[in-house]
């Protein structure tokens, strides 16, 4: 029966049609085994590349950032450096502010002492001047100015501050402190200003000589500065370079002045009289 | 409105070099007088925004002058500012227990009468 089953060509076919069948099966079963893993692969490569990344993703990743920590780096030293700069450079217009400011103020007081000074031509008024200034633009509490009497060549005193003008005994032409000023016209200051204890006429902190070119017509001598003024500046010097110069000269136009309205009035009272 | 600024003072150096500071400032005028007297005449004919007054004067001191414009109702909310030779703390003290509301002392500094005006005329 079973052979002749074989022979029969239907039951050939079945037969053919069942291995083909189970080839297909068992090819199916490895195709889906296959699937499986790839799914599992592709699973572990996805949670590989969530975490890290791959080695070489990662390399390119920690590349790109060290590149751009350096580029970081670079930039931040620029900034620093042009940070420095500019610091460097208010550094200096702050310098040179102070600077401005400073001798702008020392131009106002120079500017100042002049105008008064030849504000007026009337003696009293120049001598008068004269004292504001060593008062209020150097600071000075005991001084005395003194003109020269070309005739003794003596110094004595026209005016004082501080002290009381009798104080201030009459100086000859090199004598003293006083009198070499007035014979080489240069300044003279005290190395060092010590606490005032007694006025000694004497014994002089500074000595500005009053010089028209290099005539000298008298003397500046200060004995004590304003307490809350420790020692010269700067400014002064350059106020005792000015006191030296256009003091001499405002004193001596207010004397000729002076003098040339007494001459002038004495003339006119004779010719008034010669007149009537 | 410019600000309005009395200075009185017997010394024209000091007036003008005070001036000369002052007018740094945009939009201030100032009035000049030469003693206590002469500076309250000029303050009851006007208004102004600050005084600046020297101790040491004629007819009437700055000490005297102080504690007369304080006297007066009118004229309290001034700023006055007191200019001395003294650098001495009671001397300053005296100044500023009679009124005043600041000082400058000798010798001045244009820079520093500034800074102090502006002080008190409360300009940044």
């Amino acid at each position: 029966m079973v052979e002749e089953n074989k022979e029969n060509p239907l039951f050939a076919r079945a037969e053919d049609f069942l291995q083909l069948f189970n080839k297909g099966a068992e090819f199916t079963r490895e195709l889906l085994k296959e699937n499986e893993r790839l799914r599992f692969k592709l699973v572990r490569l996805e949670e590989m590349t969530k975490k890290s990344g791959t080695p070489e993703a990662k390399d390119v990743y920690t590349e790109g950032l060290e590149k751009r920590i350096v580029d970081l780096e670079r930039e931040l030293e620029q900034l620093i450096k042009s940070y420095r700069e500019v610091e460097e450079e208010n550094k200096d217009f702050a310098n040179r502010y102070v600077e401005i400011e400073l001798e702008n103020n020392n131009l106002a007081n120079l500017y100042v002492a002049s105008f008064q000074l030849h504000s007026t031509l009337d003696f009293k008024e120049v001598l008068q001047v004269i004292l504001e200034i060593v008062i209020n633009l150097i600071g000075a509490e005991i001084f005395a100015v003194l003109l020269l009497d070309e005739k003794d060549n003596e110094l004595s005193a026209v005016v004082t501050e501080g002290i009381d003008r009798e104080e201030m005994p009459t100086i000859k032409i090199g004598e003293g402190v006083i009198g070499s000023v007035a014979k080489s016209g240069e300044n003279y200051f005290v190395e060092e200003i010590v606490d005032f204890e007694e006025f000694n006429p004497a014994e002089p902190i500074a000595c500005i000589p009053l010089k028209i070119k290099e005539h000298v017509i008298g003397v500046i001598a200060i004995y004590k500065l304003l307490s809350q003024k420790q020692k010269f500046t700067e400014l002064d010097y350059e106020l005792f370079t000015l006191l030296a110069g256009h003091a001499a000269t405002a004193i001596f136009s207010s004397k000729i002045y002076s003098e040339s309205e007494r001459k002038l009035s004495t003339f006119q009272g004779f010719i008034e009289l010669l007149t009537k | 409105m410019p600000y309005k600024v009395l200075v009185i003072d017997d010394s024209p150096t000091m007036r003008q070099l005070i001036v000369f500071a002052l007018k740094r400032i945009k939009d201030v005028e100032v009035v000049e007088a030469s003693d206590g007297v002469d500076g309250y005449k000029k303050l009851t004919s006007g208004k102004f925004d600050l005084m600046l007054v020297d101790i040491n004067m004629p007819l009437m001191d700055g000490l005297k002058l102080v504690s007369i414009v304080r006297e007066n109702p009118e004229y309290k909310g001034i700023p006055i500012v007191i200019i001395t030779t003294e650098g001495g703390e009671e001397d300053k003290n005296k100044a500023l227990s009679l009124g005043a509301n600041a000082y400058i002392t000798k010798p001045i500094q244009p820079n520093h009468v500034l800074s102090v005006t502006k002080d008190m005329l409360k300009i940044g």
